[in-house]
């Protein structure tokens, strides 16, 4: 009588929780309903004896994906009032499909179904019966290969949502180790060979090593740079100057 | 009365008519319309659930299992796609993402 | 023998290949000298062949190399060797040898001289394949072949607008009658489930009773179908009316190739074609009937239409297919034998006569018109000699080759019982005027007379050199002799027992035997017993009153009976029938089934309409393609349930 009253109970706050999914202005409110939903639907499951399951569907759906879509849901910059025009322009045929797919397991319930529902009222468990040990011993047997399969499944779907969502911003100091270790010496050290400064040397290659020298030298120091700029200056107007160079 | 499997069957297509109707209602918020699938999964999970316990196999449980576990990867590569079409469109709008029309 | 045989066919195509592809490495003396060559090995070993047969060999028939099996049938180059074969191999390599010796002086200026060479020694090849072959496949290969080389060398000057005309037109007639030849092919192998010879001839006398359903419920007799299929073979290849209208035209080509194929050879296919099927021939006495009227017809109106002719070469072309008439009504008759001889005879005088026209023609610088020559006797005495032996012998001159086989042809007409056989007696009869007026009207106008030259082509005007004379005396030596030496033999002394297959009741040439005492008492019982003599006679006394006595009567009977010349230079409208009502139905028809068939049907309803179509029905399908996921999970949605509702409420 009290597993009844349980079920019932729980039954309709599920279905007005999925109605509240379903109609909520707010996608917030929506995702909500939703852990709502899935936190009654691990109360049912709990009645049909499913204890791991709906551990589980506590702990991943309410715990990681119900997070997860209320993060994507508050993430995101949604213009909610946009999304919601003509909201009830296809209602009639949503309602028309459902109805026929309630007529549909309907029908299959009471009419297709009479040698089912003859054992409607399962056995009840034994004594010392555990739920979580019965699955683990054939998901670990029979099932282990679609188990790994699963894994896998988990592991495809990390690495596709990261690949995904990563990007690369321009400007980010990022340290790319195999080109530090792939570097060569000729990558990084130029020789340069430098002439000799003599006496016959024109006046334009003079020129050129005095703003080459004021370069330097604005670059070494602050305090510098006054001298270079007047070294400099002097080169240009007294270019027959062999001492400014060195 | 007794509970029996025919109202967790009763009750999951319920759900999945509402999910259904969920579908058609919110088309055009992407968010929603994953919402409403994992609706539906659950109670398609119910059903199993419901069958397993009804026949004393754990089977049903494995797939449940089973699908609980694509749906997760399902919810997060979706969600992915959405931040990542979010990211390019500044919408989730579906009514705006018509590339694809013929 | 066999490797004889082989080299018999193989040196002309060795010597083919070698001067085609490399024609200009070998040269000019190289190209003539290594298909003389050739042709001088396949000449002298059918000289072999000739004497071993005379021998008395036994008729050799065997396959060299099967090169195909089809379930049952087996596909193979084979070689029948009798006495028929013996002596079409000698004569068709001799003619080729000396064809090929003329070419050298004639085709002296020509630009494609080793192409030349290289065609006629491929002619030689299929010539002697076609000859030799002891299956229907093979002989339909060198059938072909020969129809393939004539077709080059009509058009061997492809610059000239009518060359391309002529060579078009005897390809396109030639497929007519290729595909007459084909279906009495295919009808004999449907029947007989063979191509070997002497399977199919073993066969023969059981498939004259079988029949066939032809055209709604007509009864056939299966070997006339396939006698008269054989016999369009030969009609367009040996040039019987209506499908003699390319041979006229083929003279385009160069004159050593109307010597060569065009009158002593591959025009006579057909003849010989026909007497190698005598065993089928025989039992079909539909097919005798048709072969005699067709081939009676052929010899008087094709002769009648040289007497109007001005072109020195269509002269001797009409008379050409007169002679290819006479030689059919032969076979109409039974008279296979006399065909074949008249053939042989035919094969030395009308080459002769080709090349000396080919003579004039060199000497007059490419000039054909017969009004533009005259009085060439005094410059040209070698031409002009050979020319007169070669008429001779056409007209039947007593002691001359022609006389010996035309008449004894004509002979064998009377004799014959074959219905159609009086309209084609009296037919051959004329055709003995005619051919004497035509032939000595072409000697006298052209040598005799006044002189109507081109003033610049006389001061060139001299005897042709060596290499034209000498073929010219040579083939001028057989015109003269062959028929006096081999009529006993040939044609009374059982040569082609072997070879030609005739029923009793029908053997004329047997009873024309009977009579048969020695040549020089054949000449003596032709002048009492036939017409034929005297009215050769006055077929040439006709010619001399017109074109010598009294040279402007031509143009005032041609005045007077304008309508008959009108007829007559227009060749009884053949050509306009065949382009104004074959060629322009065929084009009509052919136009109207690619506007309603090809453009209408396949383009319009199957190729454009159906992309039309797809485009449509696209169309239609693309509004649903609205790009909207929602639509599409809809579309999953709603088909799911449809599904659904029919899983549970259908069953």
């Amino acid at each position: 009588m009290i597993t009844s009253l349980l079920f019932y109970a729980f039954s309709l706050i599920l279905v007005l929780s999925a109605l509240g999914v379903i109609t909520s202005r707010n996608p917030v409110h929506s995702a909500l309903f939703l852990v709502l939903a899935f936190v009654q639907s691990a109360m049912l499951w709990l009645l049909l004896e499913a204890e791991f399951l709906a551990v589980v569907l506590v702990l991943v759906y309410v715990g990681a994906v119900m997070v997860l879509f209320l993060f994507v849901v508050m993430m995101l910059d949604i213009n909610v009032e946009e999304l919601r025009t003509g909201f009830t322009r296809y209602v009639p045929i949503g309602a028309a499909v459902a109805f026929v797919v309630v007529l549909e397991i309907g029908h299959v319930i009471w009419f297709r179904s009479q040698d089912v529902l003859a054992v409607a009222t399962p056995e009840p468990y034994p004594a010392g019966y555990s739920n979580t040990q019965a699955l683990g011993s054939v998901l670990y047997t029979e099932h282990v290969y679609a188990f790994e399969l699963a894994a896998m499944i988990l592991l495809l779907a990390i690495v596709a949502a990261i690949t995904l969502t990563m990007r690369r911003r321009p400007g980010l100091k990022v340290q790319n180790i195999a080109r530090q270790v792939a570097v060569r010496r000729e990558d990084r050290v130029r020789l340069v060979k430098v002439d000799p400064v003599t006496d016959s040397g024109t006046s334009s290659n003079q020129s050129r090593i005095a703003s080459n020298e004021s370069r330097a030298e604005s670059v070494d120091s602050q305090t510098a740079s006054n001298a270079s700029v007047s070294v400099s200056k002097e080169s240009v107007t007294d270019s027959k100057d062999p001492g400014t160079g060195d | 009365m007794t509970v029996t499997i025919s109202h967790y069957l009763i009750l999951a297509a319920v759900l999945f008519s509402m999910s259904v109707a969920g579908i058609f209602i919110n088309r055009k918020n992407v968010i929603l319309l994953l919402m409403c699938i994992e609706l539906m999964l659950l109670a398609v999970n119910f059903n199993f659930i419901a069958f397993s316990r009804m026949l004393g196999d754990e089977m049903g449980q494995v797939f449940v299992f089973f699908i609980l576990t694509v749906a997760a990867a399902e919810a997060a590569i979706g969600l992915a796609i959405l931040v990542v079409l979010f990211r390019t469109r500044q919408s989730i709008n579906v009514e705006e993402l018509d590339t694809l029309r013929g | 023998m066999e490797g004889v045989y082989l080299s018999i066919i193989l040196a002309p195509l060795a010597a083919s290949v070698a001067v085609g592809l490399f024609g200009s490495r070998v040269g000019r003396a190289g190209a003539h000298w290594i298909t003389i060559v050739g042709v001088s090995i396949s000449f002298v070993l059918s000289l072999v062949v000739l004497a071993d047969v005379l021998g008395g060999a036994e008729v050799y028939s065997g396959a060299v190399y099967q090169w195909g099996q089809v379930g049952g049938l087996s596909l193979e180059i084979g070689f029948l060797i009798d006495h028929l074969t013996a002596l079409m191999i000698t004569v068709v390599s001799f003619v080729s040898l000396a064809v090929h010796i003329y070419t050298i002086g004639y085709m002296a200026d020509d630009d494609g001289y080793q192409r030349f060479f290289s065609y006629i020694s491929l002619f030689t090849f299929a010539m002697l394949t076609l000859v030799m072959s002891n299956n229907f496949l093979q002989l339909f290969f060198g059938w072909e072949a020969v129809g393939v080389v004539s077709y080059l060398l009509i058009g061997f000057w492809f610059k000239r607008e009518t060359a391309i005309f002529a060579n078009m037109k005897a390809f396109l007639v030639n497929r007519v009658g290729d595909f007459g030849f084909l279906l009495g092919i295919a009808t004999l192998l449907a029947f007989t489930g063979s191509l070997d010879y002497q399977t199919v001839f073993g066969a023969a006398e059981g498939l004259a009773d079988e029949r066939i359903s032809l055209f709604s419920g007509t009864e056939w007799s299966v070997l006339t179908v396939a006698c008269l299929g054989l016999f369009v073979g030969a009609m367009d290849k040996s040039a019987q009316m209506p499908l003699h209208v390319w041979l006229p035209d083929s003279m385009e080509g160069p004159t050593p190739i109307s010597a060569l194929i065009h009158a002593a050879t591959m025009v006579t296919a057909g003849i010989f074609m026909v007497a190698r099927m005598s065993p089928l021939f025989e039992y079909s006495q539909t097919a005798l009937s048709v072969m005699l009227v067709i081939g009676a017809t052929t010899a008087i109106f094709t002769g009648l239409l040289g007497v109007v002719q001005q072109d020195i070469k269509r002269i001797v072309a009409y008379s050409t297919l007169s002679q290819l008439g006479y030689m059919t009504v032969a076979l109409g008759a039974s008279a296979y034998a006399a065909g074949i001889f008249h053939l042989m005879t035919h094969a030395f005088f009308k080459a002769l006569l080709f090349l000396a026209a080919g003579s004039v023609i060199i000497a007059l610088h490419h000039e054909q018109d017969i009004r533009k020559m005259g009085g060439l006797r005094k410059y040209m005495p070698i031409t002009y000699w050979t020319s007169v032996i070669g008429t001779l012998a056409l007209i039947g001159f007593p002691g001359f080759s022609g006389f010996y086989s035309k008449d004894a042809l004509i002979e064998a007409v009377h004799l014959s019982a074959t219905p159609g056989a009086g309209y084609a007696y009296w037919c051959v009869l004329l055709g003995v005027f005619v051919t004497a007026l035509y032939s000595f009207r072409l000697l006298f106008v052209v040598f005799h007379g006044e002189e109507r030259i081109d003033q610049h082509a006389r001061e060139h005007l001299k005897e042709s050199p060596k290499v034209v004379t000498v073929p010219l005396i040579l083939l001028a030596i057989p015109s003269v002799v062959i028929g006096w030496i081999t009529i006993g033999p040939v044609l009374f002394g059982g040569f082609f027992e072997d070879s030609i297959f005739v029923l009793a009741q029908q053997d004329v040439v047997g009873l024309v035997g009977e009579e048969f005492h020695g040549a020089a008492a054949f000449i003596v019982h032709a002048a009492t017993h036939s017409v034929a003599l005297y009215l050769a006679a006055a077929g040439a006394l006709v010619a001399w009153f017109l074109y010598i006595r009294r040279p402007d009567l031509p143009g005032i009977l041609q005045s007077r009976l304008a309508v008959l010349h009108r007829v007559l230079d227009n060749k009884y409208y053949f050509d306009w029938f065949n382009e104004n009502v074959v060629a322009a139905a065929t084009r009509m028809l052919a136009g109207s089934l690619w506007r309603v068939a090809d453009a209408g049907v396949i383009d319009g309803v199957g190729i454009n309409g159906s992309a039309r179509g797809v485009r449509y029905l696209a169309g239609v399908v693309r509004t649903l393609q609205t790009g909207y996921l929602y639509h599409y999970a809809f579309a999953m949605i709603i088909g799911l349930t449809a599904f659904l509702v029919w899983l549970t409420f259908g069953g």
